[in-house]
């Protein structure tokens, strides 16, 4: 089934310059009760992005505005390491692309939020904890500065010229180029697993 | 001869349907249960498919993350929440799988229910869209949590691709000392490498502790393999584990049971496997632990003090003291004698019958302390059922306690059960999130014991006084 793809990205940035930061507060549980996978962005970082009345707290940088004016909108998170931490709720990437947001930026991810995000055309950049540095230092002094992604080519690369290459899945990295998904890698195999079901079967 | 290979690998190997050059392996998977949170847009994924259920017969559901644990035989009052429960009714009757309702005598948390079914066997594969499947893995299987994409593709081919995790084996040897339970091995060795020291890995649990644990106690330190970024743990089955397993409802019967164990036993490490990183702890050094901070890593025992600054990474500053002001409390303090407003015994580390039982043998005779709120919460209607016929009901009932109806509750607060703003609640949980329990909630996370002993105290108290 066609989805959308992720080739290149250049946009600005949101940094979240906090570490462990877990699907909890990406998306806390009681905006998890919706059936379908649209809406959840307006509940993204909830706790972190509204006050106790339903109003958006000003000093959360998510709620800068700056960040969203022109034409090269912040389609990119920065987060501090090990993102993604504790629950297996695809909600958290769901919210996280709903939001707007393409990619996430971080030294570390946790295992299933890596897998949640590229199931949903997230693309989850680890880089090292230096560069990660040097990207909060630079946004820190130039909010607007872009940052490029390039899928083909895995580099991730600030218009002042930092740069450094990323890794990716060889398999996923198709997935994400042509909009594949792993259930059609799947239903190829139907015959094969037909067989293995019925041999493992009592 | 071949290669001496690890409990993991055979596992995994026996069940690779397919494994292709430049793809993740396809795994076959066992038994896949599923709930009303992480389902419903993936039984919309297989409607827009045109395809059905692959194998029903290998699919369990249940409802437990937004039940009411009170009135459950009403129909839920929270309109998304009964909205939710309803879908899944809806998507199991029409696609056939078998669903235990609110209402069903086998309805409970998830990962409290596979094991106590017989559903949850040795040697098998094991996912479910809720992080804590990583539980099942104490019967010696590959069980693992799952988002929803997943759940949409173990639904349509009873496959998920996967890349092969890293294999680490923690070893705990020696004796428990007084009043140290599983719990508090499990939150000690996350302390020590912390929420993200097991990521990429899948970790296998042995020593002579772990040999000497209960079933029930070996589920809960699988269970939060998961808090220190693992992908799974498990532990090899031995006559513990078929000891438990025998008899169980959907668990092989008479002759094939016992064919099934002469098969079960092959299921260990062989010596001489290599595993990607290997730790040894000693449970003498081990004491009740309890949780200070935001994320189950930031464990002590009850005995410590919080970290002082100096103690910790730079880097680790911001969210260190981000941590502690949410905490409402301060580097260097301790926790012992901290007022605690709240008690929640239950969730799938802590809601069985033996910790239960524990609570139970603990406050006999004893009263919970004014101004604290004490809720049970077992994990299934069996445990419930069965609480009440050991007569831990009326211990609790005697001692003020709070008993409940099944459900997840305040683990993750999806329903009614929520710690309000700024209050202190000792939880049996896995979880210490920010907002977690509710929002502004404080959750410190103990053993079902040490909860018990800060219900009869009214603050955090170190259990071997009372014991």
């Amino acid at each position: 089934m066609s989805k959308e793809t992720f080739h290149t990205l250049t946009t600005k940035a949101v940094p979240l310059q906090i570490e462990n930061i877990d699907t909890d507060q990406i998306i806390p549980a009681r905006f998890l009760k919706a059936t379908t996978r649209e809406g959840f962005g307006e509940n993204l970082f909830r706790d972190w992005a509204y006050n106790p009345d339903g109003t958006k707290k000003s000093d959360f940088v998510l709620n800068d505005p700056r960040h969203y004016e022109g034409e090269h909108s912040a389609q990119i998170l920065v987060a501090g390491r090990n993102f993604g931490m504790g629950s297996s709720r695809e909600h958290a990437a769901w919210a996280i692309h709903d939001f707007g947001f393409k990619a996430v930026v971080s030294s570390f991810f946790a295992d299933i939020f890596r897998n949640n995000a590229l199931n949903t055309f997230v693309l989850p950049v680890q880089v090292s904890d230096e560069f990660l540095n040097t990207l909060f230092t630079a946004l820190d002094s130039n909010p607007d500065l872009l940052i490029t992604i390039d899928l083909p080519s895995q580099t991730i690369s600030l218009e002042t010229g930092e740069h450094e290459s990323f890794e990716i899945n060889t398999y996923k990295k198709t997935c994400l180029l042509n909009g594949y998904d792993d259930i059609d890698y799947l239903l190829s195999l139907q015959n094969e697993i037909k067989q293995f079901d019925l041999a493992h079967s009592n | 001869m071949n290669q001496p290979n690890t409990l993991f690998d055979k596992i995994w190997d026996a069940h690779v349907v397919k494994s292709a050059e430049g793809h993740p392996d396809a795994v076959f998977i066992d038994r896949h249960f599923i709930h009303e949170v992480t389902s419903p847009q993936a039984f919309d994924g297989l409607r827009k498919r045109g395809i059905g259920v692959f194998n029903t017969s290998r699919t369990t559901a249940t409802a437990d993350h937004n039940v009411p644990t009170k009135d459950q035989h009403l129909p839920i009052r929270e309109a998304l929440s009964r909205h939710q429960v309803e879908t899944l009714r809806k998507n199991c009757d029409e696609f056939g799988v078998e669903l235990y309702d609110l209402g069903h005598p086998f309805q409970g948390i998830v990962h409290i229910i596979g094991p106590e079914l017989g559903l949850t066997l040795p040697g098998m594969t094991i996912v479910c869209g809720d992080s804590h499947t990583s539980t099942h893995g104490a019967f010696g299987n590959v069980a693992f949590g799952i988002g929803t994409s997943e759940v949409e593709q173990v639904l349509a081919t009873q496959c998920i691709l996967q890349n092969r995790p890293k294999r680490m084996r923690i070893s705990i040897n020696g004796q428990l000392t007084k009043g140290v339970t599983s719990k508090d091995i499990i939150l000690y060795i996350i302390s020590k490498i912390s929420a993200s020291g097991a990521t990429g890995y899948f970790v296998e649990y042995a020593g002579d502790t772990i040999r000497g644990l209960s079933m029930e106690a070996r589920m809960t330190i699988c269970n939060m393999s998961i808090e220190m970024g693992a992908r799974g743990g498990l532990i090899a089955p031995d006559d513990v584990t078929f000891d438990y397993i025998r008899g169980r409802k959907f668990a092989p019967q008479g002759d094939a049971f016992e064919q099934a164990v002469s098969q079960w036993r092959a299921l260990k490490t062989d010596d001489g496997a290599v595993f990607d990183r290997e730790l040894v702890y000693q449970a003498e050094d081990i004491q009740p632990m309890i949780t200070y901070g935001t994320n189950p890593g930031m464990g002590i025992g009850i005995g410590e003090h919080i970290p002082n600054l100096s103690e910790i990474p730079a880097q680790e500053l911001v969210s260190y003291t981000k941590s502690l002001a949410y905490m409402g409390l301060e580097p260097g303090m301790e926790l012992l004698n901290k007022h605690v407003d709240y008690v929640f015994i239950g969730s799938c580390t802590n809601a069985r019958i033996e910790d239960l039982r524990a609570v139970a043998d603990f406050v006999k005779g004893k009263q919970k302390a004014d101004g604290v709120e004490v809720w049970i919460v077992p994990g299934s209607v069996q445990v419930s059922n069965q609480a009440k016929a050991e007569g831990l009901v009326a211990v609790f009932e005697a001692a003020g306690f709070e008993l409940r109806e099944p459900g997840c509750s305040a683990c993750l607060g999806m329903n009614e059960d929520k710690i309000p703003a700024g209050k202190y609640c000792i939880s049996t949980s896995n979880r210490n999130f920010e907002g977690r329990q509710g929002p502004g909630a404080r959750t410190f996370l103990a053993s079902p014991i040490m909860a018990a002993a800060a219900a009869v105290m009214g603050r955090v108290t170190d259990v071997r006084e009372l014991v």
